[in-house]
């Protein structure tokens, strides 16, 4: 069995009478990329925080490496590095000479410094901007620059908070094949997120997390099977009434109603599915206006579990289901 | 040991050379100071003071260099008193966070940031020094070249232990306020009463007593006198005023600067340990 790097145990965190934190337990398991995935304000940055030793431990205990974050917190900081959810480079100083900063505040010796910077520019594809000052440089590269600083002490985790937030979806992809990389060469990831996409494409595991409580945690695919096959969104003319006649089919898992559609989780192949719902509510005297059919994505795994939808990044995964056929009257 | 203090060192040292309009004119403001004001002060003050009778038989000093060991003191004030306001601006953009997250202890950020305050300040001196050469100034009048050596190096630490009470003082300020405007106009209402009752410029003989009775534990005035016992010696007169330093006063000057920067020193540490990222 793999050992875990972060212990988490009974995890609270209080902001006066605000809980930020509620009793949170989770592991992650060396050489793994670990996501918490939530909204705004769940608490994840807290937790963060708490686990990189910024924020002082209130209740529970927590490990990094082994070591006690209440206890230890010096040898933590020694395992670790971290990857700020605000851009914090120095932008008056190089690229190399912001790694070699990095290096020197913890003791590495010259000649290593040397090493691993050559190394990491190569990484991260900065090889060419190694005397560039921070910044002239765009974005993407700073957001690298900082990924490349975080993994200058060859540290046992590295956390990002929020790491490709307010990037176009390009330089967030390119964002996550640098962190497979790093993956590859054995770091454990653990990081925070609010973009499902970012969560899906990257995590061996996530935990999604809201109200400062762990509401479930597995890996992508677990989570979403769980769900259903697939989901089948449906606008008719009376969503009131086509949810209550669906309900009572036995290949539907369940109903939800939002504001237009009607989303439907079934536990069998769509195809066969699908044919036998329309003649159900053509019976009944229920027109179907749009039909919308998809695999159930994080977002639908969210939704399912906290009853609502994570407010960015929603819009456009609702997109990408297959629109299969459209009746007009 | 750890050394990391050093990476904080560089770093700061790093962009004081990098930035060439900081540098500059931090170079060639002691000599601006100097050449300007020194020259015009000390024409007025010479042709004000000639008709006051010598002390007789002591070595008469010109304003000129009497000044000069003050606008050393001076010129390392400003730059000190202001040198923490980098500190603000690395928190603000959080800059500071990073060392903040490192396993550097505390003490160390702000050893890094007085040494290379340190440095600069050892920078001016040495020009303020060079230039009044230049124009007149009659500093290390009649030493050998070793008192001359052992002068140099006692102005030094002088200026190093001063400089340092200031950086100090600067960074807790600069730490526990949030904004550039508020910073300012703290030091500045600092510097006033450092700078007025001091003996910087003008002696203190002639001030109210209840203002002489303050500016003997200014750190200014502290670091004045040290200076120029070493660079005027410790028997002359100017404008009239005759002045003796004796061993004690020099001791006094030396621990006075001591005890004031290791307060401030305990005040940082003490602010430092509490910011929180």
């Amino acid at each position: 069995m793999t050992k875990n790097i972060i212990e988490v145990n009974n995890l609270e965190h209080s902001y006066g009478s605000l809980k930020a934190v509620d009793n949170i337990s989770f592991n992650v398991k060396q050489g793994e990329i670990f996501s918490f995935l939530g909204p705004n304000g769940a608490g994840k940055s807290t937790v963060i925080n708490i686990l990189t030793t910024l924020r002082k431990i209130q209740r529970g205990e927590a490990r990094v490496n082994g070591y006690d974050v209440a206890k230890e917190s010096k040898s933590v900081r020694r395992s670790i590095g971290i990857v700020f959810q605000m851009l914090c480079l120095d932008h008056e100083m190089t690229v190399a000479e912001n790694l070699e900063y990095h290096g020197k505040i913890y003791s590495m010796p010259k000649k290593e410094r040397k090493k691993r910077i050559d190394e990491l520019l190569i990484l991260t594809d900065l090889e060419n901007k190694r005397n560039t000052l921070a910044k002239d440089l765009s974005g993407g590269m700073k957001r690298r620059l900082e990924l490349a600083r975080g993994l200058m002490t060859k540290p046992a985790v590295l956390f990002l908070d929020e790491p490709t937030v307010g990037f176009d979806i390009q330089t967030r992809m390119r964002m996550w094949e640098y962190l497979r990389e790093i993956k590859k060469e054995g770091t454990t990831i653990f990081l925070t997120t609010h973009y499902m996409e970012e969560a899906d494409q990257l995590s061996d595991r996530i935990s999604i997390i809201d109200h400062g409580k762990i509401i479930v945690t597995g890996n992508a695919d677990e989570l979403k099977n769980k769900l259903g096959k697939d989901l089948i969104y449906l606008e008719t003319s009376n969503n009131k009434i086509a949810a209550e006649i669906l309900r009572s089919l036995k290949a539907v898992k369940s109903v939800t109603e939002d504001t237009k559609s009607l989303r439907i989780l079934i536990g069998e192949d769509v195809t066969h599915v699908l044919p036998q719902i329309m003649e159900k509510l053509r019976g009944e005297g229920i027109d179907i206006t749009t039909v919308n059919i998809k695999k159930p994505s994080m977002d639908d795994v969210f939704v399912h579990y906290t009853g609502r939808e994570l407010r960015e990044g929603n819009e456009k995964e609702k997109q990408q289901g297959t629109r299969i056929a459209e009746v007009s009257e | 040991m750890n050394f990391e203090f050093h990476a904080i060192y560089w770093r700061d040292m790093v962009k004081f050379f990098r930035f060439k309009s900081v540098l500059f004119s931090s170079l060639i403001q002691p000599v601006m100071w100097l050449g300007f004001f020194g020259l015009a002060m000390s024409d007025s003050f010479d042709k004000l003071t000639s008709l006051v009778p010598d002390v007789s038989g002591v070595p008469v000093v010109d304003y000129l260099s009497y000044m000069g060991a003050g606008i050393i003191a001076m010129d390392v004030l400003f730059s000190s008193l202001f040198g923490g306001t980098t500190l603000m601006f690395d928190k603000k953009f959080s800059l500071l966070k990073e060392t903040l997250a490192s396993p550097v202890p505390r003490s160390h950020i702000i050893l890094g940031i007085g040494l290379s305050g340190v440095t600069k300040a050892f920078i001016q001196t040495f020009i303020i020094i060079g230039f009044g050469k230049l124009i007149g100034m009659n500093f290390f009048k009649g030493y050998t070249f070793t008192e001359t050596l052992i002068a140099v190096a006692g102005i030094m630490l002088l200026v190093a232990i001063f400089t340092l009470g200031f950086l100090f003082l600067s960074g807790t300020i600069a730490i526990t306020i949030e904004n550039p405007e508020g910073m300012q106009s703290i030091l500045t209402l600092l510097s006033m009463p450092l700078f007025f009752i001091s003996n910087a410029l003008y002696p203190i003989d002639s001030f109210p007593a209840f203002l002489r009775f303050l500016s003997m534990f200014n750190p200014l005035t502290l670091l004045a006198d040290g200076i120029r016992y070493f660079a005027l010696g410790s028997n002359f007169s100017v404008m009239g005023n005759h002045y003796i330093y004796t061993t004690a006063d020099i001791g006094i000057s030396f621990l006075g600067l001591l005890f004031f920067a290791l307060v401030m020193l305990s005040a940082a540490l003490w602010r430092f340990d509490k910011v929180d990222i």
